[in-house]
């Protein structure tokens, strides 16, 4: 690896960290500003007033505030989120039984929105205004319109208890045993353990919720692969590569495409971190056990802890994206390795 | 000598919302095979245009062919099926371009490049398609060609690590590739430094002499086109005005525009004169002046000029000349 690669990975953890900072003391503030007393909450409903002053010299919540924060930071370096009261267990155990969830409906949409939406993305721009760029457009624009929950809602009605072809909610049934856990995806797993029947219904549970997610991400995805590949297909280097003889398959798969995915790139990371986020609202019509479903109960019931803990991770997630997303346009574009 | 290309009366259209713009009206002109024909004109003229017509690089729409030949080799290219068109790219007539730094893909290696040309042509001529190592061997070996040094170390560099000279040559030895009978240069040197263009251009000329290549040099530096053509095309607002022998047009041409661009070039061995400009500019395609499109820039211009659009016709054995009022 060459100097200049080395240099622009390290600008770009060190401004990493910074923001991981920014983002600590972000949820600090929030919880601090959240109209619920922790203490309270934490002595349980039927408590006194002195029980309830034990539970706040318990948590520390008497101390300063800057004393409390170096506190959070320093519980947060050892992987201590705190205890979320609802559970019972430690909201860095719950995060670590619920994120797998998450994580697989995220991965599968985002490969729906990319493997989706680059390919329609390519065809738009090469058959530009005609009727294919027609309707994807239509389809485009109702992805980033529609309001999950709402598109969520429509497709539960139209395939779960209309047609009755998919379940309506949940990971899996009732009555089916998950495979043990390798990786914590459960289809991967299910597939690792030669479990195809558990990765059939598996899937046949996944796909609306993933669908409902990487609708508006493909939409997007799309739209701005489109906008590239039209602006590369007129640029000087592939009219010169047309006159050169390069086959019209490669010149647009490789030659234009290279270039077009650089602004597409950004745009798939950014949309991976509002995934990770939006996934609220998609496992809430979905009852998917996530730690977006975690982070709602939680917040209903006004539990902080796994409401910071989610926060914390998402944001966690946004920046590991951008730090990926950094990577490979170094990857792409040989002009950003030389820094 | 036998016609190699021979362009009849080509008119071609871009379509836009305000209207149809006749970019090239009427181009009549022949290149035998084995000689060097020079287009010079201003920016704006359509002799760039006209150079990607024969290798049907012009987007559709907005250009629209309105009517005429254009046969290259017997065939006309304007009718050719698109697969039969890519056969000729590179194999037949091979093209260099303006600005080497935005003509060479930036993301990908110079080995790539190359090699997808090698292969495409292999892939649209119908026969085998050479391995990508063989098509590299073939790379090196043209980049050798044009006198780049350390060919292995280029092909494996990408264009922003290349100065703009060597850019160009790289762009030379990719239209080299195909070993093509006509190379048509659209502005070669135009964004090169002084030094520079004057390597290219004599680059340029060895080729054409050991190759026995066919050039047809768009320019819009009449000193460049002097330098490596025999025969010059000057063009006027989509239009041939004068077609001549480099040194017959230099030292007597014919047609007033002809006459100001070469008043307008300032001559180093007698500073004391100075060079003058043509007055006004280039008309708008959209609508353009009636007539002679030339006329309400020419202090020749007569009632005849605005109304009749001179024919090019034989004033002299060999030279031919679009003006109502050009004597011999």
């Amino acid at each position: 690896m060459d100097r200049g690669l080395t240099l622009y990975l390290a600008r770009r953890i060190g401004l990493a960290g910074l923001m991981l900072f920014g983002l600590i003391c972000l949820t600090f503030v929030i919880s601090n500003v959240a109209p619920s007393d922790p203490a309270a909450l934490a002595a349980g409903p039927d408590a006194g007033r002195s029980q309830i002053e034990q539970a706040r010299r318990e948590y520390g919540l008497d101390k300063p505030l800057p004393e409390q924060f170096l506190r959070y930071v320093g519980d947060l370096a050892q992987g201590e989120f705190g205890r979320s009261i609802a559970t019972g267990r430690s909201v860095g155990t719950d995060l670590l039984r619920y994120l797998p969830a998450t994580l697989e409906l995220c991965i599968l949409a985002m490969l729906i929105g990319v493997l989706v939406g680059v390919p329609l993305g390519v065809l738009s721009a090469v058959l530009k205004d005609g009727p294919i760029d027609h309707v994807t457009r239509i389809f485009a624009v109702s992805g980033i319109a529609m309001p999950p929950f709402w598109f969520g809602l429509l497709l539960q009605l139209a395939f779960a208890t209309g047609l009755g072809w998919l379940p309506t909610s949940g990971r899996l049934s009732v009555m089916t045993l998950p495979p043990d856990p390798i990786t914590g995806l459960m289809l991967v797993d299910a597939v690792l353990r030669g479990q195809w029947d558990v990765f059939r219904e598996g899937l046949s549970y996944i796909i609306l919720p993933a669908i409902v997610l990487s609708f508006p991400c493909l939409a997007s995805i799309l739209r701005v692969n489109r906008g590239e590949m039209v602006e590369t297909l007129r640029a000087d280097y592939i009219t010169a590569a047309r006159a050169h003889g390069v086959t019209p398959w490669r010149m647009i798969c490789v030659h234009a495409l290279r270039n077009a995915m650089l602004p597409t790139l950004a745009i798939i990371g950014l949309r991976w971190g509002w995934m990770m986020s939006s996934t609220v609202l998609v496992e809430t019509v979905f009852d998917w056990p996530g730690i977006g479903l975690y982070a709602v109960s939680s917040a209903i019931a006004g539990d902080f802890k796994p409401v910071m803990g989610v926060t914390l991770i998402v944001g966690l997630n946004f920046m590991i994206a951008s730090l990926i997303v950094d990577l490979l346009y170094g990857v792409l574009d040989p002009r950003l390795r030389e820094g | 000598m036998t016609a190699l290309l021979e362009i009849e009366e080509y008119r071609l259209a871009f379509d836009s919302f305000d209207g149809s713009a006749a970019v090239l009206d009427g181009i009549d002109l022949t290149i035998e095979a084995g000689s060097t024909l020079g287009i010079v004109g201003e920016s704006g003229c359509g002799k760039s245009v006209l150079a990607r017509s024969l290798l049907g690089l012009n987007p559709s729409p907005p250009a629209r062919v309105a009517s005429g030949q254009i046969r290259f080799e017997g065939r006309d290219l304007l009718t050719l099926r698109p697969a039969a068109m890519r056969a000729l790219r590179g194999r037949r007539i091979a093209m260099i371009f303006q600005d080497p730094a935005s003509y060479l893909n930036p993301v990908l290696s110079i080995a790539t490049q190359m090699e997808d040309a090698i292969r495409g042509q292999d892939a649209a001529a119908g026969g085998a398609v050479r391995a990508r190592r063989a098509a590299r061997a073939h790379a090196h070996s043209l980049l050798g060609s044009v006198g780049l040094p350390d060919p292995a170390r280029l092909l494996a560099s990408y264009p922003h690590q290349l100065s703009g000279g060597m850019r160009q040559r790289v762009l030379i030895a990719m239209a080299l590739a195909g070993d093509p009978t006509l190379l048509v240069a659209d502005e070669p040197t135009t964004a090169l430094d002084v030094t520079v263009q004057a390597q290219v251009l004599a680059l340029i000329a060895e080729l054409v002499r050991d190759r026995g290549l066919t050039l047809m040099l768009i320019s819009h530096d009449l000193g460049v086109i002097a330098a490596a053509c025999a025969r010059i095309v000057v063009m006027y607002a989509g239009t041939v005005v004068e077609d001549a022998p480099t040194r017959a047009l230099l030292e007597h041409p014919l047609h007033p525009y002809a006459q100001g661009l070469i008043a307008a070039v300032p001559d180093l061995d007698r500073p004391e004169i100075t060079p003058r400009g043509i007055p006004g500019s280039i008309p708008s395609l959209l609508s353009p002046p009636s007539g002679c499109r030339f006329h309400p820039r020419c202090d020749r211009a007569t009632a005849r000029c605005a109304a009749e659009k001179p024919l090019l016709r034989e004033l002299l054995p060999g030279r031919r000349v679009a003006c109502h009022h050009a004597t011999p």
